[in-house]
């Protein structure tokens, strides 16, 4: 029989590959999508309470697309979008959303404490460590420059 | 062994009496929707959870093979079961609900085919008259074991595989009409090195090929002997690879090389290389398989259901995927 190198390499040269295109596209549209709407909700934020501050407004369309990202997660809808759009939809906040609630859903039947509670995070965790340890070596950075 | 390496021959051969399947809603879209016994409309099956709705797929199975067996509980001498989940919970809870004794079995999805084995060498060794051999698996009960929750909106590589949800029983006995297992090879635990749990076909091909190669060896056959050799879940992918691996020891069974994985799933139900599962194999053997075997369609049959060894932990600390695969000769 081949040995393991041999096999290692017909292995690397007939697996099947990503359609990298059409993945890509996919994830272009849906992630555009979810941007357009970010944009719209957004606006409409601006024209219900008048002068607001920026800041406000991207708090609040956060908060909203979250909203958005959740329910449509609760109702079994965002694995399917996601299953085709791939990083369309991992990425923006609504992904993160899907990241928190999915875990929280499935875990349920564990109990609530050592099921949802302690579950929830599995998926979200990494991504909320990495932006804490980011932020702090951000500000260290800034804090150096400042110096000079 | 008596048929060498690592074959047993059988004198005193085991009839398989009756077999029983049970598929969800997924492969009821699938290719052999109409071999199938029953079918669940919903994969709850009315239970609270998966676990429990696998743990009354696998009990369903049992109770209605052995009633197409013609046989009453307590006849069985043993169950040989198994499945995926930690401690193979699905096993020990459906062996709760009946008053048999009963063997758990742990070989991943190849478990059906060790099952088999077992329960051939238990009848023709005279210990045992009739055993039920049986396994079962969930999509969702095994996604969220070895992968990610249901809701997670996450994409399927190129490689990957649906987990069956299903389950299925066979019957052996001493005596009776039928399938009878006139030989069984026992494989090895094979690892190529293939790293990636997403690639399981890839993983399990060696294994799969390595026991072949032994059967055929170990009884001096050639793989035009049989009607057809029917690896369990290696995927489109994995059945490029064990038809290239064994080509290149001279043996040539692409033309009579099926896999259960292959067969279940139609290609448009997005399920990449095809299913795979300590189900599927149970499932498609003991209904469209036997089916074919009672009809004389196929006559001699090598069943080699393959498993892939590893756990989420495993894959987690970068071990590369230990396989196996058992033959289990059946003939008309």
């Amino acid at each position: 029989m081949l040995n393991k190198k041999e096999y290692e390499d017909l292995v690397k040269e007939t697996v099947p590959k990503s359609r990298e295109i059409k993945t890509l596209i996919w994830a272009f549209i849906v992630g555009g999508i979810i941007c357009v709407i970010g944009q719209v909700v957004s606006d409409i934020i601006k024209l219900i309470f008048n002068g607001i501050d920026e800041l406000s407004v991207a708090n609040v369309t956060s908060a909203v697309m979250i909203f958005f990202g959740v329910v449509l997660t609760g109702f079994g809808v965002y694995d399917k979008i996601g299953a085709h759009a791939g990083g369309g939809s991992i990425v923006p906040i609504t992904g993160f959303a899907n990241s928190v609630v999915s875990p929280a859903m499935e875990y349920n039947r564990d109990g609530v404490v050592f099921g949802i509670m302690s579950k929830m995070f599995v998926i979200a965790g990494p991504i909320i460590v990495s932006g804490v340890v980011a932020s702090i070596g951000v500000g260290i950075v800034y804090w150096v420059v400042s110096l000079f | 062994m008596n048929g060498g390496k690592q074959t047993i021959v059988f004198d005193k051969k085991a009839v398989i009496m009756s077999g029983y399947g049970i598929a969800g809603p997924k492969e009821k879209e699938g290719n052999l929707a109409d071999f199938f016994d029953y079918i669940i409309e919903d994969d709850t099956f009315g239970e609270k959870s998966y676990e429990r709705a696998e743990c009354k797929m696998h009990l369903r199975a049992i109770e209605s093979a052995i009633e197409r067996a013609k046989l009453r509980e307590e006849q069985i001498d043993v169950l040989l079961c198994g499945d995926l989940l930690n401690q193979i919970i699905s096993s020990s809870f459906t062996a709760r609900e009946l008053d048999i004794p009963f063997l758990g079995l742990y070989n991943a999805c190849s478990t059906f085919g060790e099952a088999l084995a077992l329960g051939a060498i238990s009848i023709s060794g005279g210990f045992m008259t009739k055993v039920s051999c049986s396994t079962s698996s969930h999509f969702s009960t095994a996604e969220r074991q070895y992968r990610y929750p249901l809701e997670l909106g996450t994409q399927m590589t190129p490689t990957a595989q649906w987990t069956v949800t299903g389950s299925g029983c066979s019957i052996l006995s001493d005596t009776g009409e039928g399938p009878k297992i006139s030989s069984v090879t026992i494989g090895k635990v094979i690892d190529y090195g293939e790293i990636d749990a997403n690639n399981m076909g890839a993983a399990m091909a060696p294994a799969a090929a390595s026991t072949i190669i032994a059967h055929l060896r170990d009884l001096g056959r050639m793989p035009d002997y049989y009607d057809m050799i029917l690896t369990g879940d290696l995927g489109i992918f994995g059945s490029e690879l064990v038809n290239k691996l064994t080509a290149s020891e001279g043996i040539f069974i692409a033309d009579r090389h099926e896999d259960c994985g292959k067969m279940i799933f139609k290609t448009e139900q997005t399920v990449r290389m095809g299913g795979s599962g300590a189900g599927c194999s149970s499932l498609v053997f003991n209904t469209y398989v036997l089916q074919k075997l009672r009809s004389g369609e196929i006559k001699k049959l090598l069943f080699v259901p393959t498993g892939a060894l590893l756990s989420r932990e495993s894959s987690l600390q970068g071990e590369s995927i230990p396989s196996i695969a058992h033959a289990i000769s059946i003939e008309v």
